[in-house]
């Protein structure tokens, strides 16, 4: 049994870094999760477990910072928000690119542009259909609370360095936020260079006599050769997709409808779903974990078996086509969504439940 | 002459006045001949070498022509974005603090696109190497303006000559960084004469010495020619070096052990 503590969703992910035993931490302040920095400053895990905490002059440096680390073999991460999480794509192409192992966290905020500091889902496209140019996926992970936040930060690392890719936890504003119980893992120490360089035979620590030296690069300028690059990364995904898909169901079984939903508006709808089952409409959620790889098969499955499908979104409509293309057009799907920082109350879901596909 | 060379018997330990160091891979360099990237790879490597310290050094290469420099230098190596360079080698040095970690970069890549970079990562005194190669051009991508043009030279995006008054003036990037706190060591060399070659080989030496007693960031700028860029051959190239780059980019030493020259 781990340490159970009371804290914000930001705070959490930087206790759950320091417990995993990451290197390094690299980042630039941003609102709404400049407090994952501020809580590594004040505790100071480099006195601990000497982990390296940098504040960079931009999202651009922080990222490249976290290039140089993972590229190295360390377990390095940063966290931002959507406008730097923005300026990092150049980054995070170019880990996706040299198979770097790293995690990203994204406490998402209303958009477009400068857009607004409260919570939103609008960065989904960017999280799960690659973001930055060229063809690569991160591994998405959507938490939904903050024991979540912590969790997720131990799994993200495991996946990173187990498929050597780059991951990403897609917050939010209100689960960076909010504060609730969370129970911690035991604190894992940092490898040493001696277990790193046996775990990461491919980083660049410093070239030994007896091997060839490591390049560390994204660069392939023959085209034969940079096909060879990218089907190696579609097989990745794939084996991905084979292997790491996560969801929850929740009162799925004698459900007629459901919603589903990921991170925050999961637990609106979890809310929800007591609300109208209180009505006596039978309805249930499915909330996908991961978004990359994402439940294709399972929501098929429980959703074909529905009356009818509500994607919840704080978005204009993102997930939804994920959706669509899981299910087929069998099932009536409609989206319900609030944005640009509104979350929608139980009620309003409810209430687009009723009118959008038990009235519709 | 090809036959002297030809006898095995005369190719003795104590017959060799010099060889190439072993840490330069046997690989056709990509530069242009009497491009100064490759006797300035030659230097960092030799220096490496005699140093003893190829197991304990990580280095990020650039965007621009010596963006292949790691398939040329046998050390371990990483490959940055353009102009990120220096972030890469901060966070290694951080994370690495007993490995030697050096950038090397071109003028685009260092003064331009990577200005944030490099100016924080000397403001913070990183206690990492940067080369910076400044031929005032992008070679790579077909001899384009770079912040180093000279005022008045032609480039194929300042095809009339670098105009002041809508271009801005070429950026003298070594001077302000040599007034950052931070900073150690900060030169400016050439490599293309045997006597300026001595001199940078010199000058990465005393930048790995001030890494290895941890004493902030050393910065060494190479001041070198483009003959393709500039359409010029490698001789007349390095005699327009010395009598339109060496004005205004005057060689030797800014800062020795933090202290202005």
């Amino acid at each position: 049994m781990g340490e159970l503590k009371l804290m914000k969703g930001n705070e959490a992910i930087a206790e759950a870094a320091i417990r995993a035993g990451c290197d390094g931490y690299f980042g630039y302040p941003i609102t709404p999760q400049s407090e994952v920095m501020e809580y590594l400053m004040a505790q100071k895990p480099f006195e601990r477990t000497g982990m390296v905490v940098l504040q960079a002059e931009s999202e651009v440096a922080s990222i490249n910072m976290v290039y140089g680390g993972a590229g190295t073999g360390k377990k390095v991460m940063t966290s931002s928000s959507s406008p730097g999480i923005s300026l990092m794509q150049e980054g995070i192409s170019y880990m996706a690119g040299a198979e770097l192992p790293a995690l990203i966290v994204n406490a998402v905020r209303g958009g477009p542009g400068l857009g607004t500091i409260q919570p939103s889902q609008a960065d989904y496209f960017q999280a799960v259909k690659g973001g930055g140019h060229g063809d690569y996926k991160l591994i998405v992970l959507a938490p939904a609370s903050v024991q979540e936040m912590c969790d997720h930060v131990k799994l993200g690392f495991d996946l990173a360095f187990k498929y050597r890719t780059p991951v990403m936890i897609l917050s939010d504003g209100a689960i960076g936020q909010m504060m609730e119980k969370v129970v911690f893992f035991d604190q894992i120490p940092r490898r040493t260079d001696e277990e790193l360089m046996k775990e990461c035979p491919w980083a660049a620590v410093g070239k030994p006599k007896n091997r060839e030296h490591i390049r560390i690069t994204s660069l392939d300028l023959d085209p034969a050769g940079q096909e060879r690059v990218n089907l190696k990364l579609q097989a990745k995904y794939k084996t991905i997709e084979e292997n790491e898909i996560l969801y929850e169901e929740i009162q799925c079984k004698d459900a007629e409808y459901l919603f589903v939903a990921f991170g925050l508006s999961a637990r609106i709808c979890q809310k929800a779903t007591d609300l109208a089952r209180a009505k006596g409409i039978k309805v249930g959620l499915f909330r996908p974990i991961t978004l990359f790889p994402f439940p294709i098969q399972q929501i098929a499955a429980t959703g074909n078996r529905m009356k009818g499908v509500l994607v919840v979104e704080m978005n204009a409509g993102q997930m939804i086509e994920d959706v669509k293309l899981s299910m087929g057009s069998k099932v009536k799907i409609e989206h319900f969504g609030r944005f640009g920082g509104i979350i929608p109350s139980p009620d309003e879901v409810v209430n687009a439940l009723e009118q959008k596909i038990i009235g519709g | 002459m090809e036959e002297l060379f030809a006898k095995p018997e005369i190719r003795k330990p104590e017959n060799i006045v010099y060889k190439k160091t072993n840490l330069m891979i046997d690989r056709p360099l990509s530069y242009c001949p009497g491009c100064g990237h490759g006797t300035t790879h030659r230097m960092l490597m030799e220096v490496i070498e005699e140093m003893g310290i190829q197991e304990n050094t990580i280095g990020v290469s650039p965007v621009g022509c010596s963006v292949l420099a790691y398939d040329f230098l046998d050390i371990d190596m990483l490959g940055a974005a353009h102009g990120r360079a220096p972030a890469l080698a901060s966070a290694i040095k951080r994370l690495w603090p007993n490995r030697f970690v050096f950038t090397y970069q071109g003028d685009g890549d260092l003064a331009a696109i990577g200005t944030a970079e490099t100016i924080h990562a000397c403001n913070r005194g990183e206690n990492i190497t940067i080369i910076f190669i400044n031929n005032g051009i992008y070679g790579m991508t077909g001899g384009q303006m770079a912040p180093t043009t000279l005022e008045g030279m032609r480039t194929a995006t300042s095809p009339y000559g670098r105009d002041i008054a809508t271009m801005g003036y070429p950026l003298k990037i070594t001077e302000l960084i040599a007034h950052l706190p931070g900073v150690n060591y900060v030169t400016r060399q050439a490599v293309h004469t045997p006597n300026h070659v001595r001199k940078t080989k010199k000058a990465i030496r005393k930048a790995f010495e001030i890494q290895k007693e941890k004493k902030g960031l050393s910065f060494i700028e190479v001041v070198s020619n483009c003959n393709s860029g500039w359409k010029l051959t490698p001789v007349q190239a390095n005699k327009w070096m010395e009598e339109n780059m060496f004005p205004f980019y005057p060689l030797g030493d800014m800062k020795i052990d933090g202290k202005l020259v």
